[in-house]
């Protein structure tokens, strides 16, 4: 690729995917490397005097000291072009499938297969004319890639100047559709395909803030955490726990233009089930299939491990590319944690310094570098916006959340999906906890979601969080003492808790009825949940006990709400009316009936002959029984914490007992 | 002749330090003559212009620095296959120690393997039938999938594996897997368990079998599962067999990858383990798998018993994080005298979803299953309440799920040693548990499913 003098050395030491190497002089850090004789693609990551450390791409053994290396002159970098849509590829960008056509069924080493297919011709069509004056990144002109994707040719960084020539036409990528004439006279030949280095982040005008939220049709992120369109997101998780089901979930359905996904470290049949589904499934915004705007990385957990780590910087680079066009790109990484363990064997191999964990010291940094590269930025060359959006899941040890690369992920990422494993093992699905989660891309995004969706999109939503606070304190309440001992209006927030959990947040991927739900949708969907809780404390403010409405109808109508379709969302009108029907009917019947129970009381009582108390003397009684209720419950509490510690405690005996008898 | 170096420099635990070498490659086996004139095998770890680093499978002792012969064979380990291999007995190197001699090889493989392109794989999607509800109905098991066991010790994993092994059958298709079995670290005992229960089915004609026992040198347990699964990988993807692998114990080999890491003076990651043991392990599993175009397959069943029954240890931990899920055994269930003592809560297959439903099993598994999911939890949250408060305490509904829970245990989970239940049985089974609820509770089932299956 480069013309510059190719540098020849020898290999001293080999150990697993790191090789040593003396008489490479002048090499430069991240230069590319062909590494013994069968020419195994490496990277320089350590100049020591004339001791050259590589990482090498690929498998190792058979390697052996005196074997030759050759320095390319290039740092390791991608291939940026028509045709990468829709590609698979490793993690050194080369094209899976056609590495099976080359290598059969497993994958063999020393495989040179360009990543762009040179031979194809791609019908391009000018946007400029001769003498029109340019600069990194002007659109040249554009190559209709797939039926969705126009893929914009740009001026590649560090050039600019006037046209010479340029014409549409039908053009290999290695072919010059254009010349550019410099300032200083020099001439530069544009091509379709250009090159890059990886980890470099590829240069862009202003970055501003994102205000547009990533809809990706999942009811408890767009709803209750979004991510915004040129935001981060990390999801971490134990095992199970439905990291990879989300992570493809929003590769299915999220409005972007372009998904690139990675598959870094971990299984095989995960990349065939994308593989396999993508082609097949309509993306709901253009009704193509989703293959036509996705591109997978796939370097599982089998693959070498220092393609691996670099599998993370292919990925962002190509995501990068596509946002200087102008399109709004979502970066999907699964998972990141497997890309910190390169890290940290690469720095092991090269007896690099630990810090925690084992982790190499500059983790914190390669982390928030990465999240950096994500963002809404103004494009060069024209007046264009794109946005790379950065999702990224992390798999603690044993799900532990005070492991290093979940730290040093929440530190730079604005949202938050805490997965928790009792929620998966229950199987509430997406096990997204609503309390631990957050997104800091709430404010940001008001505005959009009052104008584009309700006006009081946020109020809801932030009432329903609130409930669902509330739930929890209630719960501990509950677990000491019974739900008895609770007030109506409580009970109510249990009862409606639940609905939010039961029937909103609980979203089954693989039923295609709804696996998206639109956000106007999820909008009604909560809407209706909160009206309902709204109806019912009204209710029981006026008297009413909560076990006295019944209204089933209208709860199987609203767990059922999620199958209402799309284009039906009056439908949700005529739930709505429902809802406060059957609830002040039913409350009607009900209070007849305990209002006789009350005047009875009231008789005895002897305050007043009327049929009911003005309204402030019955807030007293009210509270009066409140409160003692409350004493009562306190004093349940403290005895049953005792109890709730002497279970523990045989528990723990009975534990020790029985490890001591296996053992 | 291959040149003989007697520069040993130095012994450290399994390691060797060899020095003044030359033309050495990395992962190149050697073969060490000890003053006894015993031999025995290494391999390469690392390799610097003049040194070598060796790991020595049946370790060091009685090895010295300066009449220890070593000469290196100039390739990695390879194992010599056939079809004959079927109904054979060897050690856990891959040496014959039934008394049939050695294999005629077809050909010989580097048993490392290389990584199945994932642009290769094809999808795994057909159910098998272990005739074990809790596995069938609740965490479905694939052709092509690695679902491990989790257990703990002094736990009937055992008995578990065996079963599957015996009564594992596709829909409506014969006796057509292939068992191969690769003990590592595990008892004569344990070992003697799985051949005469082999013997008496007649599955050992088709077993392969693979055994490093616990009086066995520990550092060969780490060739002892690649072998194997050179083994299956030769007759599932080059003879179209349908191989079942099961592998016990992961833990003893995890452990002796900790012995080699922690001889090297490797930085230990979590509680000692190398750092990258995630991809040493991956290596192993994601040798399952089936391939487009091919007729054969490989099911992974590994065995392991997580220390302290802890789930986060890294051994199960990082093992879930690899394979299609997890079955998990329960020390709580096996006290209440359940068999199969499987904890359905925390157990999964991922790939379930895809391999059930009309046509592979039944149109309402998915369904049934999921109900009996949710009522489980539901009924175990409730018995917790009731541990606390008193049975008293429950609202009637909590009562009913509390003693569904229960109910579910002792009959749905709970079966026969030698029982398989088809599939059809263990969905009607559901249904007929599910009627101890209100109707209203049962949310996850359509009504039309209520209707039809519900009798
Ligand atoms: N939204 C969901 N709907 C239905 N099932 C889910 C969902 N999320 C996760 N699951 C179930 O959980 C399993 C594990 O999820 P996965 O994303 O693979 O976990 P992780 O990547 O965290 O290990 C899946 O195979 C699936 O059975
Ligand atoms: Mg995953």
């Amino acid at each position: 690729m480069s013309s510059k003098k190719q540098e020849k050395g020898a290999i001293t030491r080999i150990a697993g995917p790191v090789v040593g190497a003396t008489g490479l002089k002048g090499v430069k850090m991240n230069e590319v490397v062909r590494v013994g004789k069968e020419r195994l693609i490496g990277e320089v990551v350590e100049l020591n005097e004339d001791n050259v450390s590589i990482q090498v791409y690929e498998e190792t053994a058979g390697i052996k000291p005196g074997e030759p290396v050759e320095a390319l002159g290039e740092p390791l970098s991608v291939s940026l072009g028509p045709g990468v849509i829709g590609s698979i590829y490793d993690g050194i960008q080369r094209p899976l499938d056609l590495v099976k056509e080359e290598t059969g069924d497993f994958i063999s080493r020393g495989v040179d297969i360009p990543a762009l297919d040179v031979d194809k011709k791609w019908e391009f069509s000018s946007e400029i004319k001769k003498g029109d004056k340019v600069s990194t990144g002007t659109i040249v002109g554009a190559v209709p890639e797939t039926v969705i994707i126009k893929h914009k040719v740009m001026v590649p960084p560090g050039i600019s100047g006037r046209v010479e020539k340029i014409s549409s036409g039908k053009y290999t990528v290695e072919d010059e559709i254009a010349v550019i004439k410099d300032d200083s006279g020099k001439k530069h030949s544009i091509k379709m395909a250009q090159r890059w280095p990886v980890r470099k982040k590829r240069p862009y005008g202003k970055k501003s803030p994102p205000e547009e939220p990533l809809i990706s049709g999942q009811r408890v992120i767009d709803t209750f955490f979004p991510i915004a369109k040129g935001g981060t997101a990390s999801i971490p998780g134990p095992f199970g726990s439905g990291k990879t089901v989300v992570q493809q979930q929003l590769a299915k359905w999220a409005d972007a233009d372009i998904i690139i996904y990675i598959g870094c470290g971990e299984r095989g049949n995960e990349m065939t089930d994308v593989l396999t589904e993508f082609p097949e499934l309509e993306d709901p915004h253009t009704g193509e299939p989703l293959m036509k705007r996705t591109v997978l990385i796939a370097n599982t957990s089998n693959m070498p491990v220092a393609a691996r780590e670099a599998s993370i910087y292919t990925g962002t680079t190509i995501a990068e590319y596509f946002r200087d066009m102008g399109y709004k790109v979502a970066l999907m990484a699964d998972s990141t944690s497997r890309w910190a363990e390169a890290l940290r064997e690469m720095s092991g191999r090269l007896e690099e310094m630990p810090g925690e964990e084992g982790y190499p010291a500059y983790l914190a940094s390669r982390v928030a570098e990465f999240y950096e590269r994500g963002g809404r930025v103004k494009c060069l060359g024209g007046n264009r916006e794109g946005s790379l959006s950065i999702i990224g899941a992390v798999s603690p040890p044993g799900g532990d959340l005070s492991d290093p690369m979940v730290k040093n992920t929440l530190r730079v990422v604005k949202v938050f999906w805490a997965l928790d494993d009792d929620l998966a093992s229950q199987r509430h699905f997406p096990a997204i906890h609503w309390l631990r989660s957050y997104s800091l891309y709430k404010d940001n995004i008001k505005d959009y979601m009052e104008k584009e969706i309700a006006d009081n999109f946020m109020e809801i939503r932030d009432a329903a969080v609130s409930l669902l606070q509330k739930e929890e304190s209630l719960e501990e309440i509950v677990r000491l003492v019974g739900v008895e001992s609770l007030s109506s209006a409580d009970r109510q927030v249990l009862d409606s808790a639940k609905m939010i959990r039961e029937d909103f947040f609980q979203q089954h991927a693989f039923d295609p009825a709804e696996t998206f739900t639109p956000i106007k949708q999820q909008y009604r969907m909560l809407n209706s949940i909160m009206l309902f809780y709204d109806k019912m404390i009204k209710e029981i403010e006026k008297g009413t006990d909560f076990e006295d409405v019944s209204v089933e109808g209208v709860r199987e109508k609203i767990a059922k709400m999620k199958y209402i379709e799309a284009e039906n969302l009056k439908e949700f009108d005529k739930l709505d009316e429902e809802i406060k029907k059957e609830i002040t009917k039913s409350a009607g019947e009900n209070t007849q009936k305990s209002g006789k129970d009350k005047e009875v009381k009231e008789e005895t009582t002897k305050k007043s002959g009327k049929k009911s108390k003005p309204k402030e003397e019955t807030k007293k009684i009210e509270d009066l029984e409140k409160e003692k209720r409350q004493k009562k419950v306190t004093d349940k509490i403290k005895k049953k914490k005792k109890n709730v510690d002497k279970v523990k405690e045989a528990e723990e005996n009975s534990d020790s007992k029985t490890g001591n008898k296996k053992s | 002749m291959r040149q003989e170096y007697l520069t040993v420099k130095s012994i450290s635990g399994p390691l060797f330090y060899v020095q003044k070498t030359k033309d050495i490659s990395y992962g190149e086996i050697a073969q060490i003559k000890l003053p006894s004139e015993e031999l025995r095998l290494g391999q390469v770890l690392e390799v610097n212009k003049d040194v070598v680093l060796l790991q020595l499978f049946a370790g060091t002792s009685g090895a010295n620095l300066n009449n220890s012969r070593v000469k290196f064979l100039g390739e990695g380990l390879k194992l010599p296959v056939s079809e004959d291999i079927q109904g054979r007995i060897f050690d856990g190197m891959g040496n014959p120690i039934d008394d049939a001699g050695q294999v005629i090889a077809d050909k010989k493989l580097d048993i490392d393997g290389r990584p199945i392109n994932p642009y290769s794989r094809s999808y795994p999607e057909e159910f098998i039938q272990t005739g074990i509800s809790a596995i069938d109905a609740m965490n479905t098991l694939v052709r092509g999938q690695k679902l491990p066991i989790f257990s703990g010790s002094g736990l009937p994993h055992n008995r578990i594996a065996a079963q599957i092994a015996r009564q594992a059958k596709v829909k409506g298709g014969k006796d057509d897997f292939c068992v191969i079995f690769a003990a590592m670290g595990i008892t004569f005992e344990e070992a003697q368990y799985f051949i005469s229960d082999f013997r008496k089915t007649g599955a050992i004609e088709r077993a392969v079998l693979y055994l490093n026992l616990a009086d066995d040198p520990a550092i060969e347990r780490l060739a002892t599962p690649k072998i194997a699964l050179t083994a299956a990988e030769y007759l599932a993807f080059e003879k179209d067999y349908h191989v079942v692998v099961i592998m016990t114990n992961m833990t003893n080999y995890a452990e002796a990858l900790r012995e080699v890491s922690a001889a090297r003076k490797e930085i230990p990651g979590r509680r000692g383990y190398p750092g990258y043991m995630y991809t040493d392990l991956a290596t192993i599993y994601e040798r399952a798998g089936k391939i487009k175009g091919k007729k054969g397959s490989i099911t992974q069943i590994p065995i392991l018993t997580m220390p302290n029954d802890d789930k986060t240890h890294p051994i199960p931990d990082l093992t879930g994080y690899i394979t299609e899920g997890q079955i998990i055994v329960s020390r709580e269930l096996e006290h209440n005298g359940i068999y199969p003592p499987v904890d359905v809560l925390p157990s999964l297959s991922r790939l379930k979803q895809k391999g059930i439903g009309e046509g592979k099993t039944r149109e309402d598994h998915s369904a049934v299953t999921s109900q009996l999911f949710a009522a489980y939890a539901k009924g175990k949250q409730a018995k917790e309440l009731a541990v606390i408060l008193g049975e008293a305490a429950l609202s009637d509904v909590d009562k009913k799920f509390s003693a569904f829970a229960d109910k579910y245990e002792k009959e749905y989970v709970s079966q026969e040693e030698y029982e398989g239940r088809s599939i059809e049985e263990s969905l009607d089974l559901a249904w007929e548990l599910l009627k101890m609820l209100p109707k209203e509770e049962l949310k996850r089932v359509k009504e039309e499913q209520i209707k039809k299956y519900m009798k």
